[in-house]
């Protein structure tokens, strides 16, 4: 955890402190802070296996569904823990959204529900407010171009990178301060995953962007810090620019370089 | 080897079809509107149907689908969602059970668990004599479908923060409804041509349906009937009803079958 000390940090708006996280015995995260700060783009490497995304799974208490899943720790969002006692991981799930690896819109759903639905269940009746709503989040996700002839169509009969958008717009649509991603672009072609990553940097503005990515250049394009994983643990945490060219660890250095993974 | 194979395939397929020509030859001249509009004649008189016995199947079938629809539903629900709990274990194996419990036993359930405390052979007592017949095949159809829903999907639906009955109820299962009423009409078909059960729940009538609390004439019962009597005229009247049956099913698996194809679950 040498990695964090030199960074700047004006404020964070998700701290991860401490967070052990266990698979039934087997401890799949080992004592974990980060700290990632406001309106940025966060990238999370690491060869497969290294816990990156359990890591993010914890960030937004997804973790624990799996059965015989286990986290300790705190992440505290806007200085409020969300493994707090008495928090509810629904309501905390609204306010941190994620948009998983594979593009998974709902099944017989339409392009419009597949937005709405979150809104809808969240008591959202008003159903002027609710297109307005829905029209906003897909053009926050740069579908609505695409799709605003066929809102009616099934969500699964979009390209999947066009899939991807809307599953970026479904998860924008609830409004969270944070949106976590799950290699995003590891499915999609390369003009999708071009588009999802012009996304994101348009994105930061408004929302805070932790990611997990297998593509280093992907990295070091989009983001503003990076941290690197390894067996459970955090080897490096810094400014992207700095931990590409000058890496203060030598086994960030090896895997940047290329030398395993 | 092949010729081995196709030999066999023709020798399964050699009953259905010879069964279904022969209902058909035999039934075909019986099979007029008198059939589904009038009520049995007495022995003796020329013409009459069995117009009670084809509306009191209707009434059976919906009163079994009443209790065994929500009831498969709600099991096959709980094995896939719920289901690596110990409770979860048994249930599946007694589900597997249950599905081959000879439908006569059933029958003497429903017998002793209705019959007997009413004091009356009743539509009720048939009815849940054939719900418990269906509740297997629509619990297993629907956790088999709701398994084919990926993790990832259900996971999509908590990470939006939607609770987890709900995740289930609107998104997962919702989903697969399509899918769902396939093994719905699966049961149907296989409960519509149900006759042990019925002959000591429901029993039988000559008349039209009254009320749920009295005894209901069904199409099986009523072939069955018909078909040990000693009059020819009847023994018209049971083949024309067995065809009315086989085709009834038959047309409920076509369209199961049509619906399956058309919203065809996309392959993930």
């Amino acid at each position: 955890m040498s990695g964090t000390r030199d960074i700047v940090i004006t404020q964070t708006i998700l701290d991860a402190k401490n967070i052990n996280a266990w698979f039934g015995s087997v401890h799949a995260i080992r004592d974990i802070s980060l700290p990632v700060e406001k309106n940025t783009v966060t990238a999370m490497i690491g060869p497969s296996g290294c816990g990156k995304s359990t890591f993010l799974r914890c960030l937004n208490r997804l973790h624990e569904e799996v059965a015989g899943a286990r986290v300790e720790g705190q992440v505290l969002l806007s200085g409020e823990d969300i493994y707090g006692p008495g928090t509810d991981p629904v309501a905390i799930r609204r306010k941190i959204g994620m948009v998983f690896q594979k593009p998974n819109p709902f099944p017989s759903m339409s392009i419009f529900n597949n937005v709405a639905v979150g809104l809808r269940l969240a008591g959202m009746g008003n159903k002027a407010l609710l297109a307005e709503t829905v029209e906003k989040s897909l053009k926050q996700a740069a579908l609505w171009n695409e799709v605003k002839d066929k809102l009616k169509a099934p969500g699964t009969s979009l390209s999947g990178g066009q899939q991807q958008r809307l599953c970026v717009a479904r998860a924008l649509a609830v409004n969270p301060p944070v949106l976590l991603m799950d290699e995003p672009t590891s499915a999609l072609d390369p003009i999708s995953t071009a588009k999802i990553e012009e996304l994101l940097i348009e994105l930061k503005k408004e929302v805070t962007v932790v990611i997990v990515t297998h593509n280093m250049q992907q990295a070091a394009r989009i983001s503003d810090r990076t941290a690197f994983f390894l067996l459970g643990e955090l080897i490096e945490y810094d400014d992207t620019s700095r931990l590409f060219t000058n890496p203060r660890d030598k086994r960030t250095e090896d895997y940047i370089t290329g030398r395993f993974g | 080897m092949v010729g081995l194979l196709i030999g066999c395939a023709i020798l399964a397929l050699f009953p259905l079809f010879s069964v279904f020509l022969y209902v058909c030859q035999q039934g075909l001249p019986g099979l007029h509107v008198n059939f589904f509009t009038s009520l049995p004649k007495p022995v003796g008189e020329v013409g009459g149907g069995m117009a009670n016995a084809v509306l009191g199947s209707l009434i059976l079938i919906t009163l079994a689908s009443l209790i065994g629809i929500p009831v498969g539903i709600a099991t096959g629900v709980y094995l896939s969602e719920y289901g690596k709990t110990k409770l979860s274990m048994i249930l599946r194996f007694c589900t597997e059970l249950l599905a081959g419990v000879p439908s006569i036993i059933i029958g003497i359930f429903a017998y002793s668990l209705f019959v007997i405390p009413m004091g009356r052979f009743s539509s009720y007592a048939g009815g849940a004599a054939l719900a418990v017949i269906m509740i297997p095949t629509v619990a297993r159809t629907t956790e088999e479908l709701l398994k084919l829903v990926p993790v990832h999907i259900r996971e999509a639906g908590l990470a939006l923060g939607i609770s987890r009955w709900k995740v289930t109820l609107i998104i997962v299962l919702r989903g697969s409804l399509s899918g769902i009423m396939t093994g719905v009409m699966l049961g149907l078909a296989r409960v519509t041509g149900e006759t042990a059960p019925l002959l000591f729940t429901a029993l039988g009538s000559q008349y039209w349906p009254r009320s749920l609390d009295q005894p209901i004439a069904s199409l099986p019962v009523q072939i069955y009937t018909y078909a040990i009597s000693p009059f020819e005229e009847w023994h018209q009247q049971a083949w024309t009803g067995a065809l009315v049956l086989v085709l009834f099913v038959f047309i409920l698996n076509l369209t199961t079958r049509m619906i399956l194809k058309r919203h065809a679950p996309a392959k993930d």
